[in-house]
């Protein structure tokens, strides 16, 4: 039931006085409403439920989490140099 | 998506077991109050990675699973009527009421729909008004902005045909309840990740004081979760008992203050009834008076309506962690997901499904 997902913000505007935006979940896009979240930039990541936006993913906190990993000597091989993007690796020509 | 595939590795995920492992050296009992934590730990045998020393204890936290059955015969009620359009998640239509469920009254011929969003409802409302438009409005403070800015919206555009039949539940006062219940056995709390992004964190501190309990702010994914519970383990075997924050990337002390302004506004604080569990002060959030017209209750004047429990279903034990699903003697026999007598074995995110769902029988 409080299941969010993140997704990428891709267009911003105003309706009707309503903060709404076009939201990328993985290659499907919906329309959100972004009026919690006032600040929110284009191709910032928001945690969206029920068709609003309630949080902004804080890059640097999920990246600092899994260096805690890290350090903790348990993060797994191939994981240690985090990935800089999520964006789809694109097959060769 | 952004870093799912990170939170997901199977490799990290049993390397945290056993740290996890390494320090523990006897029995815990920690409680995830969400159930979409409670889903995620049983789909990917989170609990069977964990040494026999931590034990996890699914708590009330499906708001599918702890509205009342009265409210359920209410939106029955209300469903009933000509002229109604009935708007819901998609797991309400199947919880039982006393006599049928929702999706009972569609295949009569009601109007109930499957929304995705409260902002639907209000469309529906816009674009039919010589319907009345009702949206049962369940949730935890997840779900709060969302149904808050619904009424905000019909408020503002004086929408004659729209109202909530509002059954809205809230963390703390459930942690509070658990605490002070007879018998409890909850030595620490993964405290709800999506529900602390809206209202922060400032509210766990006093609570983890009052009842000497640790409280985790926890995730989602699979490392969320066991780091929620490595936190728990280090804090109650070093004896301490205070707010973590395990999901910073998502959750701030202070939360999301333009949310928490509108809840503040559209809702006021109620005695709630949790199915299986009772009445419990203060654990729930009504229409406040400013908004009282929008109140379906009010509006079709369903208020005297009361209801009484199937007396096989041990649900108010599970939710309160007395009983694993798999103990209640009519799990999987006379309760199924098909033929459910709680609202535990309905929603996706209810202990019992869950357990029904990964075959722990």
């Amino acid at each position: 039931m409080c299941l969010a997902v993140p997704g990428k913000v891709e267009s911003i505007r105003d309706d009707d006085g309503t903060l709404m935006g076009r939201v990328n979940f993985g290659g499907v896009v919906k329309d959100v409403c972004l009026a919690y979240l006032p600040e929110i930039a284009v191709g910032d990541y928001a945690l969206v439920h029920v068709g609003f936006a309630i949080s902004r993913i804080d890059e640097a906190s999920a990246r600092e989490t899994l260096r805690t990993f890290a350090e903790l000597g348990i993060l797994a091989a191939g994981l240690a140099e985090l990935r800089e993007s999520d964006e789809p690796v694109q097959p060769p020509p | 998506m952004k870093h799912l595939a990170e939170y997901r590795d199977a490799d990290t995920a049993r390397r945290l077991a056993a740290e996890i492992g390494r320090i523990v050296t006897r029995p815990w009992a920690i409680m995830e109050v969400c159930g979409g934590q409670t889903h995620s730990i049983i789909r990917h045998g989170l609990d069977q990675l964990l040494p026999p020393e931590v034990e996890l204890i699914h708590g009330p936290g499906c708001p599918v699973c702890v509205t009342p059955l009265e409210t359920i015969d209410k939106a029955l009620a209300i469903a009933r009527r000509p002229g109604v359009t009935l708007c819901s998640f998609g797991d309400m239509l199947r919880v039982p009421g006393s006599c049928e469920d929702l999706f009972a009254v569609r295949a009569a011929g009601g109007d109930v729909r499957v929304v995705y969003s409260p902002l639907d409802a209000v469309a529906l409302a816009r674009a039919h008004p010589e319907r009345q438009v009702v949206f049962l409005a369940i949730g935890f403070e997840t779900t709060a902005p969302a149904n808050a800015m619904a009424v905000k919206l019909a408020a503002r555009e004086r929408l004659p045909n729209f109202s909530l039949l509002v059954s809205h539940v809230l963390v703390p006062p459930a942690i509070r309840a658990i605490m002070r219940s007879p018998g409890n056995r909850v030595n620490a709390f993964l405290a709800a990740g999506h529900v602390s992004s809206v209202m922060g964190t400032w509210q766990y501190p006093p609570l983890a004081r009052e009842f000497g309990v640790p409280i985790v702010v926890t995730g989602f994914e699979p490392l969320d979760l066991l780091e929620g519970i490595r936190r728990a383990v280090v804090q109650l075997e070093a004896g301490r008992h205070e707010l973590e924050n395990a999901y910073p990337r998502v959750v701030t002390e202070r939360g999301n203050e333009p949310a928490q302004a509108v809840i503040g506004e559209v809702f006021a604080a109620v005695d709630r009834a949790w199915r299986g569990i009772g009445v419990i002060p203060a654990s729930g959030w009504r229409l406040a008076d400013a908004y009282a017209e929008f109140d379906a209750e009010q509006r079709f004047d369903v208020r005297g309506i009361t209801a009484v429990e199937s007396p096989l279903c041990k649900s108010g034990e599970v939710l309160k962690g007395a009983l694993k699903p798999n103990q209640c003697p009519a799990f999987g026999k006379e309760c199924t997901p098909r033929t459910p007598l709680g609202a535990t074995m309905v929603s996706t995110e209810g202990a019992c499904a869950a357990y029904y769902h990964a075959g722990r029988t």
